[in-house]
């Protein structure tokens, strides 16, 4: 089995007298399709942020290829986050924005916006201010401007929560072509669809602790966690089994 | 009320006449106020923006004084200019003191500190909305500063007008530090408080008028431009 790129141990995060996120072994492989699901406030987004290491873990170790993160991993990991941040420029100004802050050449920068803004079918819309599109637009936006920095990790963070259904599969179809192109998705969603369209692997998570793993799409057909049981059947989970 | 209105009725006519001592005072008045305006926010800029977007020991003390200087009163600024460029202070040798330059001084050292403050509190706001995206891309100290500043450029323009109203009205710190010296140093305010206290109304509230018209039209701009930026969602 080829070397992680992310891994992840013993990883825990506590904030307010609360553990948020609680013990969480993980390892992310090159190519692989992780999809993250639990209920709401599970601790899903945090995990997504202490592992691109945007928030310090309390406790646990996290390393990129066996050793800590630095400006290495910055650069070969992209997020999408639950609600789009997008500048107050054009849809292209945003993506040539992101270019140069990875530091892209200028020359590159307006070439790969370029390419971005096609395979997002964007590109006629290039010119208008980027929080004036539509919903699955600026996902749309955001989804390319993270794949444009040409990432070998990219995480998404319910990249198609509030989107219609044509707009979601839009989505889906980028991330699709990025997994395509050999980059890692860790995919938090809340459709079970969409999981096993998009994911290989499931992380499911309960309190801030996985409460199972498995493979896609067996590990949602016959849950072993009570946790992960309760929701696949739709049922009301209060809280970890005791 | 008559000496009211017979006094507006020769002020519009020396405004339309173009006077020429009231045309060399609004041209002084406009170059010292710009000049001021420009300084403040080539300092209070950055500045506003260090201190909105980094995290540092005594940030909330710097964020406590720059919101005190705010409120700065003219005349003790003026003062405190006055003592600095008067030929026995530290700076007497550049001889400013009583020239435009140093009422453009004077105002700066007013205006810088709201510039300054508005900035911070600008600049922070956006700052909470953008952090983890730039977080995320590897952004620089550098390059976060100059992106916060240019996605809040039109609220910017808004904290250029607090400072700008601030310098048009005052008339303590050019008073002191100008000596409302005639064709050298006499601008607006400082001529309105002159011929009034002499009884030549006339000309006091043609200056007045004007006065106000250009706050008008500079507050009127500024508003059209952030409508405009408000309509394209970059307000
Ligand atoms: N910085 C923080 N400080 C304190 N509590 C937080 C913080 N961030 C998130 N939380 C809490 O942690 C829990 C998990 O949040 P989150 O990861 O956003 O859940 P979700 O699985 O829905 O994405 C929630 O109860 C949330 O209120
Ligand atoms: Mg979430």
């Amino acid at each position: 089995m080829a070397e992680p790129l992310l891994s992840a141990s013993g990883l825990c995060f506590e904030a307010g007298g609360g553990r948020l996120i609680d013990g969480v072994d993980l390892a992310i492989r090159p190519g692989a399709r992780v999809a993250v699901m639990g209920a709401n406030g599970a601790g899903k987004s945090l995990l997504l942020r202490l592992l691109h290491g945007l928030i310090r873990p309390s406790a646990g170790e996290i390393l990129w290829r066996g050793r800590p993160p630095g400006r290495e991993a910055r650069q070969a990991q992209a997020m999408v986050f639950q609600r789009p941040v997008l500048l107050r420029r054009s849809v292209r100004a945003n993506l040539r924005f992101a270019l140069a802050a990875r530091g892209a050449g200028r020359a590159d920068r307006i070439a790969r916006a370029e390419q971005a803004l096609v395979r997002a079918r964007l590109d006629r819309l290039a010119q208008r201010p980027a929080r004036l599109l539509s919903a699955g637009e600026q996902q749309r936006l955001a989804v390319a401007r993270a794949l444009a920095c040409a990432p070998r990790l990219l995480f998404l963070d319910e990249p198609t929560a509030s989107l219609d259904p044509a707009s979601a599969l839009a989505v889906e179809a980028l991330i699709r072509d990025a997994h395509a192109d050999g980059v890692a998705i860790v995919l938090v969603t809340h459709d079970a669809g969409q999981a096993r369209r998009l994911g290989d692997e499931l992380v499911f998570l309960d309190a801030g602790r996985v409460a199972e793993t498995g493979a896609l799409p067996g590990a949602l057909e016959a849950p072993r966690s009570e946790a992960a049981r309760a929701w696949v059947e739709g049922r009301l989970h209060t809280g970890p089994a005791r | 009320m008559d000496g009211f209105w017979g006094a507006l009725a020769r002020a519009v006519g020396l405004i339309l006449a173009w006077d020429a001592e009231l045309i060399e005072i609004i041209g002084l008045s406009l170059r010292v106020t710009l000049s001021a305006v420009a300084a403040a926010c080539l300092i209070g800029l950055p500045l506003g923006a260090a201190v909105g977007a980094f995290r540092f020991p005594g940030r909330i003390a710097a964020t406590v004084a720059l919101n005190a200087l705010m409120g700065l009163p003219p005349v003790v600024v003026g003062l405190m200019v006055y003592l600095t460029l008067s030929a026995s202070g530290p700076l007497g040798v550049l001889g400013l003191l009583y020239t435009p330059a140093a009422m453009i001084v004077a105002q700066t050292v007013l205006v810088a500190p709201i510039v300054a403050a508005l900035t911070r509190q600008v600049v922070e706001e956006l700052d909470r909305e953008y952090a983890e995206q730039f977080a995320s891309l590897g952004l620089g100290p550098l390059g976060r500063v100059r992106a916060l500043l240019w996605d809040a450029r039109y609220a910017l323009l808004t904290v250029a007008l607090a400072g700008f109203g601030r310098a048009t009205a005052e008339v303590g710190a050019v008073m002191i530090v100008g000596g409302n010296i005639d064709h050298a140093t006499r601008v607006m305010t400082t001529a309105i408080a002159l011929e009034t206290s002499k009884g030549n109304l006339e000309l006091a509230l043609a200056l007045g008028v004007v006065l106000i018209a250009i706050a008008v039209a500079v507050t009127g701009t500024v508003m059209t431009l952030r409508a405009s930026a408000v309509r394209m969602a970059y307000g």
